[in-house]
C-alpha cells in the first residue's frame, strides 16, 4: 500500500533522510521507530505530500507522492506533530471546515462530522471551543480531523504525545480500532508503542534505516536464547552454581540482585529452576521472563549510534 | 470556486467571531465621521461666504469641495488600516501549524490565496459599504453627483484590494504578525510617496517612478475619472502581490 523507495531529503546541508526505503502492506499499522531527530516527521511530511524529497521516489497504493500529489491527499489522512486546531472554533465547525477542504461533498459533511466525532469519544466537547478543551481531546480533536474524510491511509506523527498514562492507552486502543481496512503508520520514540500497537516496524536513525519488517519477524531474527531473570532472596552466587548444574542451561549470570538464566530456544526449563529454588530454600521472589525483543534491538541502534 | 468560498468562509468566521473585523470596521467609520463632519462644517461655511457673489456661488461645487478631500483621507486611513486587516492571514498559519493542514489538503495553493484574499476582500467592502451611508446627509441637504461618489468609491476598493495583496504577501513571508503588519504598512507608504522622487528624477524614471506610485491613479479616480490605465494599475498590483506570495508559499516548501 505505501512504499518508500530510496528517499533521501536534504534541508541545505543537513541530510534529514538518507537512502530511506520501506514497504508497508495493506491494512496494517506500521510504527516508524527512531529517537528524537531520526527523520520520522520528514518522512511522514514527505508521504503526505507536504514536503518534496531531494531524491527518490514514494507511491501510497498506486500513485506516486510527487507526480498525483493531490490525488494521494483525498485518500489520506494526516496528523502532524503540531496539532493543527484552530483555537477558535468549535470542534464541530473546526471538523466541518476539514471536512470541506478534504472534498467531502457538501450533503455528506454533517454525518462525516459525526462519524469522526463519535469514533474518537468528542460527543461530550463537540460544541466547544477548541482552545478550552483539554489537551487529550485536542489530540483527539487533530485523530478526528485525519480522519474525517474516511482515508484509507493514516498518517500519524506521534499520535499520544504529551497525554498521561490512561490517555495514551486510550489513544492506542483508539488507532488499533481503526486498522480494519485503513493502512496506518504512526511515528513514535516510545518503543512499547509499537510492541502494543504495530503489526511492524521501520527503526530509523540519523535517517537511516536500522531495521524493518514485521514484529514477529524482527522477534525471530534476534531471538537466539530463551531466558527468565530471577530474584532470589538470600545467597545468590551459591543458587547461580546450583542453577549452572541443571541441564539445558546455556549461561548464568549475576548481578547485584538478580540472577540471569538463558538456554536455547526450543525448551522451557523454567519448572527445573523452580523447583530447585524451593527445595534449597533459596527464597524465590520475582520471576519474569528475560526481555529478549526488539527492545535490545532498539536500545543498540540509538544508543551504539550508525553502527550495523 | 467552491474550494475558494471554503476558505473564505472560513477566514470570515475568524475575523467575525473575533474582534479584528468590527475593531477595525468601527475606527475606520469613526475616523471616516469625523473626517466627514468637519469637511462638511467647512464646505458649510465657504459656501455661504461665497454665495455672496454670483460668479463664485456658481463654483461651489460638493463632489469637489467634499468628496475629493474625504476620499484622500478616506484611502489614508485604509493604509492604516489594511495592513491589521491582512497581518494574521498566512502569519498565523504558520506559527499554530495549520500550514500543514492546508498543504496536505487537497485544494491548492492558489486555492488558499484567493480564499484568503477573497474574505479582506469582503471586509473592504463592508468598510466601505457603511461609509457611503454618511452620502445620505450629503443626498438630503445638497445634490452632488453621483457617478464621480461612486467612481471614487471603486477607486478605494481597488486601492485597498492592492494593499490587500500586498499585506498577504508580507503575511506569508513571517510567523510573527507584528512584524507583517510593520512591513506591509513600510512598503504602502513607499509606494504611496514614490513619485515625490519623481520630482529629482528625470527621463523615464519620472514616468516609472509616477506609473508605480499609488498617489497618482488614486488622484484620478477622486477626480471622477474612470481610466482603464487606472483600473488596469490596480488590479495588476494585486494580482502581482497574489503571484509572489505563491511563489514563497511554494518555494518555501520546495527548499
Amino acid at each position: 500500500m505505501i512504499a518508500v523507495d530510496h528517499l533521501t531529503k536534504k534541508y541545505g546541508d543537513l541530510t534529514a533522510v538518507r537512502d530511506l526505503s520501506f514497504k508497508v502492506e495493506k491494512g496494517k499499522i506500521w510504527g516508524l521507530l527512531g529517537p528524537n531527530a531520526a527523520g520520522k516527521t520528514t518522512t511522514m511530511r514527505i508521504l503526505t505530500g507536504f514536503l518534496p524529497a531531494t531524491e527518490g521516489r514514494a507511491s501510497v497504493g498506486n500513485l506516486d507522492v510527487f507526480e498525483q500529489s493531490n490525488e494521494i491527499k483525498k485518500i489520506l489522512g494526516y496528523l502532524p506533530e503540531v496539532l493543527p486546531l484552530y483555537p477558535d472554533m468549535t470542534v464541530t465547525e473546526y471538523l466541518g471546515f476539514v471536512a470541506a477542504i478534504k472534498k467531502v461533498p457538501a450533503p455528506k459533511r454533517s454525518e462525516a462530522v459525526a462519524r469522526s466525532v463519535k469514533v474518537t469519544g468528542l460527543e461530550s466537547v463537540k460544541g466547544r471551543l477548541i482552545k478550552n478543551i483539554s489537551r487529550g481531546y485536542k489530540q483527539r480533536v487533530g485523530i478526528a480531523q485525519a480522519l474525517v474524510h474516511d482515508p484509507l491511509v493514516l498518517i500519524l506523527d506521534e499520535p499520544t504525545i504529551g497525554l498521561d498514562p490512561a490517555q495514551i492507552i486510550e489513544i492506542r486502543s483508539l488507532i488499533k480500532s481503526l486498522k480494519g481496512e485503513r493502512t496506518i503508520i504512526l511515528s513514535t520514540h516510545i518503543l512499547p508503542e509499537v510492541t502494543q500497537t504495530c503489526d511492524g516496524v521501520v527503526i530509523i536513525n540519523e535517517g537511516r534505516l536500522m531495521a524493518s519488517g514485521s514484529l514477529e519477524d524482527l522477534t525471530a531474527s534476534i531471538r537466539h536464547q530463551e531466558g527468565v531473570v530471577l530474584k532470589i532472596r538470600r545467597d545468590g552466587p551459591a543458587a547461580a552454581a546450583e542453577i549452572r548444574k541443571i541441564a539445558g542451561v546455556d549461561n548464568v549470570e549475576i548481578s547485584e540482585s538478580e540472577i540471569k538464566v538463558e538456554w536455547k530456544p526450543g525448551r522451557d526449563l523454567r519448572d527445573d529452576i523452580v523447583r530447585l529454588l524451593v527445595e534449597r530454600r533459596f527464597g524465590l521472589l520475582e520471576m519474569r521472563p528475560m526481555a529478549m525483543n526488539i527492545e535490545d534491538l532498539y536500545l543498540k541502534i540509538v544508543s551504539g549510534g550508525t553502527e550495523q | 470556486m467552491k474550494n475558494i468560498w471554503v476558505v473564505a468562509k472560513k477566514e470570515l468566521r475568524t475575523y467575525f467571531t473575533s474582534p479584528i473585523a468590527y475593531v477595525v470596521i468601527m475606527v475606520f467609520l469613526v475616523l471616516v465621521g469625523f473626517f466627514y463632519y468637519n469637511i462638511l462644517m467647512w464646505f458649510n461655511a465657504q459656501a455661504m461666504q461665497m454665495a455672496q457673489n454670483q460668479y463664485y456661488y456658481s463654483q461651489v461645487n460638493i463632489n469637489q469641495m467634499v468628496y475629493q478631500p474625504l476620499f484622500n483621507n478616506m484611502s489614508i486611513i485604509l493604509l492604516l488600516m489594511i495592513p491589521l486587516l491582512t497581518m494574521r492571514l498566512f502569519s498565523e498559519e504558520k506559527k499554530i501549524g495549520t500550514e500543514e493542514l492546508l498543504y496536505t489538503s487537497p485544494i491548492s495553493v492558489g486555492q488558499i490565496i484567493l480564499g484568503k484574499f477573497a474574505a479582506s476582500l469582503l471586509v473592504l467592502l463592508a468598510m466601505l459599504a457603511l461609509s457611503g451611508l454618511l452620502s445620505i446627509f450629503s443626498f438630503a441637504y445638497g445634490n452632488p453627483e453621483v457617478a464621480p461618489i461612486l467612481n471614487g468609491y471603486l477607486g478605494l476598493f481597488l486601492l485597498g484590494a492592492a494593499f490587500i495583496a500586498i499585506g498577504i504577501f508580507f503575511s506569508s513571508l513571517t510567523e510573527n504578525q507584528i512584524v507583517s503588519a510593520i512591513l506591509t504598512f513600510g512598503a504602502l507608504l513607499l509606494f504611496w510617496v514614490l513619485n515625490w522622487a519623481s520630482n529629482s528624477a528625470a527621463g523615464a524614471w519620472k514616468d516609472v517612478l509616477n506609473y508605480v506610485s499609488f498617489l497618482q491613479h488614486f488622484d484620478n479616480m477622486t477626480q471622477g475619472i474612470l481610466d482603464t490605465t487606472d483600473v488596469v494599475y490596480y488590479v495588476s498590483f494585486a494580482f502581482f502581490g497574489l503571484f509572489l506570495t505563491h511563489s514563497v508559499i511554494q518555494s518555501r516548501r520546495w527548499r
